[in-house]
């Protein structure tokens, strides 16, 4: 990286800051921290799906040597049960009390009991198993269609399964519906996945003289001292939570815990910092879930194919509780039930339904993969039903490019956009068709689309806020740029990257506007106690929103950098501008001042404009006017052997638009990770539950996180159409590859299989379900 | 715990010793008895990869083996792969390439890749994915990690 100084720096495929840390294994993640006088906790959870507690015997644990405490839910005094954020107006939300610990019932596998604190971290868990529960086995509820109907209750004092209603529309559906001369219903079943990332969750809570600090494995730590504040009834100037370097997050760790809530209250309780790293069965059990609906999809097209109507109901598996967010999420897909078509009639009915399994929440996409799934699978099939092509049914419904920025149905305004574009590049990258021709003997080909745009860059708060969507928070992001006396600039950005490659872009975006190299910028994160607030990684919104606050603060830092040159050359600040490097009057290059030099002006104040602050230090909060819609087109070749059932990826391709690039190394990489995590879904992962409510996939190998050699390379490729929403034209990319994938996936198969006679599959697509497809189909 | 046992065995060409409970895993040992922590947990269950460390040489999983199994053995881990300016081949490929995201599986990536790359230096793409089957990575897609093992093989 010898570049000069006035090289542009934005749109360059920088190699990543944060990597000599990470290749080298001197990162410090949550399991490599440890401090003096900790103790360790190891959590006692329930083997019951439902079941009431009769009593808890924790004599012989406490006993045992090294243990300091064993606690139950009544012993733990919080001020309230665990968070959930959403309250839309107008709807009523049922929400059962979550606590830390559970208090007289459990009501899913893992739900935990007792909390056993010791001095080995072998012998916690040891102990653990010496608590004695005995539980009242109560009828479990696991059936997403069947706890719907009603029959046995998860929460009996609510009186029904049904936690709340919630539905978007717009345009006159019966008219929309009358108009269609072709009407296609499909049951769209979009199974629970685990965000599964590879470092499990952990926390280290540390007490001491009033005060309490808590890192933990938390894409969130801004919200986690919010709420370990009100929990524990400690004012929040005296709470410091931290995400060290994180392993992974996905949504899973877009969470506010009990297990951080439990044991910031041990450690206040016993004085002694305590500390806990799950298993990766208690990770499986106990790090909320994803996805898990079923929708009933039904859309209305004339003849020629022109989409007339689009309804869809979808109920929701909640699991046991309502978390952070959990009732939100099919939401968040609802204002993209449409997709990237203009379709004049649309709406959506959700019901959210509780059952005897782990909370749902936010997992990589968040509500926009189980939409664009629908909408991806219901245009294929309409396609089939009109004997049509399926993208020249795609380009007969496309927003036009003209059209942006385009009010949809439901009233939402999306930004920008060029799908058709985005699929002719597509098809000039691969001939799928002529891959596909080549289907070796006996093995069946399927070639597969999707073309997808999402809603992310979350923020604006007066949409999702308390008074609009009902979400009881902003969604504003903040950054502070400091230029020190030397010219090095460090930045503090309230997002909270964990893997995202967020150091890189940051200083890309801050080195070109300051004219100096991103190998001096420094961008620090994830610590309360460092900079200034901010809300998190998450929904795709680091860059949009947090990465605009950066461009926001450091044009502040621009603003005044002029103002002294200006005022030390003796020229107007509005003809200061930066040149190869030096912010110098234009047209006279030569007599400019770098950002050290007048940050040395700036630190040494002996000669500033009359009235000015000394310093080059600026803070910047934004909130957005929108939301951002990144968009694209995949397309991919699958390969089925009819014998086995076995379905292979043998050729993927996509094109994404996330507006001009920053970093093109790291949006492709984003890209290639969401789609692995899409194949995963649609091909192999899945959280299965027994019928008692037991889970049976309980680690990776059952779980099946593919690995390399269960998946391709990728071809991709951009196109660049810049958001008008802030000044860096950015949109969001890190979920933008799962959003897009299950569907190109799912509709491959399906093109393998129709020779067969099979239309319609739902994933997963293991050997076992596509074999039984084709043995159903033959009969 | 009744009774401990006295390992002794050379990391990263330093040889070290100490008293531990029988049942303790080599990870452990490493990461709390040494220190080292580059060598990370993901699913103590040995299917994820992020534990691996080289014991005479070979990739194993050091979250499947109790570090008394490891008594006298020569471990390598990513702390003994290369420093600040001299990196291993593989380290700069992983970087270089964009193989890494979170940086959770990379130590046992490399680790991995290290022994497939001695065994067989000129692999192909299948042979790199077939040798990664057993390391897991949530980030990446594998995609750049199969093209930096690639490009570390053609670099040396």
């Amino acid at each position: 990286m010898s570049a000069t100084a006035a090289e542009p720096w934005v749109g360059k495929p920088l190699k990543r800051k944060e990597d000599p840390r990470l290749i080298m294994g001197r990162a410090r993640y949550i399991d490599d921290i440890n401090v003096t006088g900790q103790l360790w906790a190891s959590f006692v959870r329930s083997p019951e799906a439902h079941a009431r507690i009769v009593s808890i015997d924790t004599a012989e644990a406490a006993a045992q040597p090294g243990v300091h405490a064993v606690y139950v839910g009544n012993d733990l005094d919080l001020e309230a049960p665990l968070p959930m954020a959403w309250v839309p107006p107008g709807v009523e939300v049922k929400n059962p009390p979550h606590w830390a610990l559970a208090k007289d019932e459990v009501h899913h596998v893992g739900d935990p009991v007792a909390l056993v604190i010791g001095s080995d971290r072998y012998a916690v868990v040891d102990a653990a198993q010496l608590v004695s529960v005995e539980y009242e086995p109560l009828p479990v509820v696991v059936d997403l269609e069947k706890a719907y109907e009603g029959g046995d209750l998860v929460h009996a004092d609510l009186g029904t399964n049904q936690c709340h209603e919630w539905s978007l529309g717009g345009g006159d559906l019966e008219a929309g519906f009358n108009a269609a001369e072709v009407v296609v219903e499909r049951r769209i079943v979009n199974h629970r996945t685990a965000g599964a990332a590879i470092e499990p969750r952990g926390v280290l809570a540390d007490y001491r003289a009033g005060s309490l600090t808590l890192t933990s494995s938390t894409q969130v730590p801004h919200f986690l001292r919010l709420f370990l504040a009100l929990q524990l009834g400690i004012s929040e100037d005296r709470v410091r939570a931290i995400a060290p370097e994180v392993g992974g997050g996905f949504g899973s760790k877009l969470q506010i815990y009990g297990e951080e809530i439990a044991l910031a209250w041990a450690s206040r309780k016993l004085e002694r910092p305590v500390k806990w790293v799950e298993s990766r069965t208690e990770g499986m059990l106990a790090t909320h879930h994803g996805r898990d609906q079923i929708a009933y999809a039904k859309i209305g097209a004339t003849r020629d194919g022109k989409i007339t109507a689009y309804h869809t109901k979808i109920l929701q598996d909640l699991g046991a509780y309502l978390m952070l967010l959990t009732p939100t999420i099919p939401s968040l897909g609802a204002f993209v039930m449409s997709g990237v078509y203009d379709i004049p009639a649309v709406q959506t009915d959700i019901v959210g339904v509780f059952t005897n399994k782990m909370p749902t929440d936010a997992i990589r996409g968040a509500g926009r993969p189980e939409a664009t799934h629908q909408i991806e699978m219901m245009i294929d099939q309409l396609a089939d039903e009109l004997g049509m092509d399926r993208l020249e049914l795609r380009r007969k419904n496309f927003m036009t490019p003209e059209s942006f920025p385009h009010e949809t149905a439901l009233g939402v305004v999306y930004d920008s956009g060029d799908y058709p574009k985005a699929l002719d590049t597509l098809l000039e990258m691969a001939d799928l068709d002529a891959i596909k021709a080549q289907a070796p003997a006996g093995k069946l080909r399927g070639v597969g689309y999707s073309t997808y745009t999402e809603i992310c860059g979350l923020a604006p708060s007066r949409v999702t806020g308390p008074s609009g969507f009902g979400l009881q928070t902003g969604l504003w992001e903040s950054a502070m740029v400091r230029v020190h006396i030397t010219g090095a600039v460090t930045v503090y950005t309230g997002t909270s990257p964990h893997g995202q490659g967020l150091e890189t872009t940051m200083a890309q975006i801050v080195a070109q506007r300051l004219g100096v190299d991103p190998q001096n910028v420094e961008v620090i994160h994830g610590d309360t106690g460092t900079g200034p607030q901010g809300l998190g990684t998450y929904g795709s919104r680091s860059t949009a929103v947090g990465g605009e606050s950066v461009a926001r603060a450091t044009a502040k830092i621009v603003e005044k950098a002029r103002q002294i040159v200006a005022h030390q050359l003796e020229a107007s600040p509005e003809d200061i501008e930066l040149i190869d490097g030096k912010f110098a009057v234009k047209g006279s290059p030569d007599k400019g001042m770098t950002i050290g030099e007048i940050s040395g002006a700036a630190y040494i104040p002996e000669n500033l404009p009359e009235g000015m602050e000394p310093g080059l230090e600026e803070l910047a909060f934004y909130d957005p006017e929108n939301f951002v819609f990144p968009f694209g087109a995949h397309g991919c070749v699958v390969e089925v052997d009819p014998d086995t059932g076995n379905v292979d990826v043998i050729k993927y391709a996509a094109v994404d638009d996330c507006g001009p690039a920053i970093n093109p190394k790291i949006i492709d990489g984003q890209v290639h990770g969401g789609i692995v995590h899409a194949i995963g879904q649609a091909l192999f992962e899945r959280i299965h539950y027994d019928e008692d409510g037991q889970l049976v996939t309980g680690n990776f190998a059952d779980y099946a996180l593919p690995s390399a050699a269960d998946v391709p390379s990728f071809d991709l490729d951009r196109t660049e159409t810049p958001s008008p929403v802030n000044s860096l034209g950015v949109k969001g990319i890190g979920e933008a590859g799962t959003i897009a994938a299950s569907p190109c996936i799912t509709n491959a198969v399906i093109d393998a299989l129709r020779p067969l006679g099979v239309t319609f599959i739902n994933m997963p697509l293991g050997p076992q379900r596509v074999w039984e497809a084709i043995e159903e189909a033959k009969r | 715990m009744a009774g401990s046992v006295r390992v002794t065995m050379t990391v990263n060409g330093a040889q070290q010793s100490a008293e531990v409970e029988p049942r303790l895993l080599l990870v452990h040992f490493l990461r709390e008895t040494l220190g080292l922590t580059g060598t990370h947990v993901g699913c103590d269950t040995s299917n994820c990869g992020a534990c691996t460390v080289h014991l005479n040489g070979e990739a194993i999983k050091s979250c499947t083996l109790l570090a008394a199994q490891a008594d006298g053995a020569e471990i390598t881990t990513i702390e003994g792969m290369g420093q600040e300016g001299a990196l291993h081949p593989l380290q700069e490929a992983f970087w270089e390439h964009h193989g890494l995201q979170c940086g959770y599986c990379t130590p046992g990536m490399i680790m991995a890749s290290a022994d497939l790359l001695e065994r067989n230096p000129k692999p192909n793409e299948e042979e790199v994915r077939e040798a990664l089957a057993g390391n897991l990575c949530r980030c990446t897609g594998y995609h750049n990690i199969v093209k930096a093992v690639l490009a570390a093989s053609e670099a040396s």
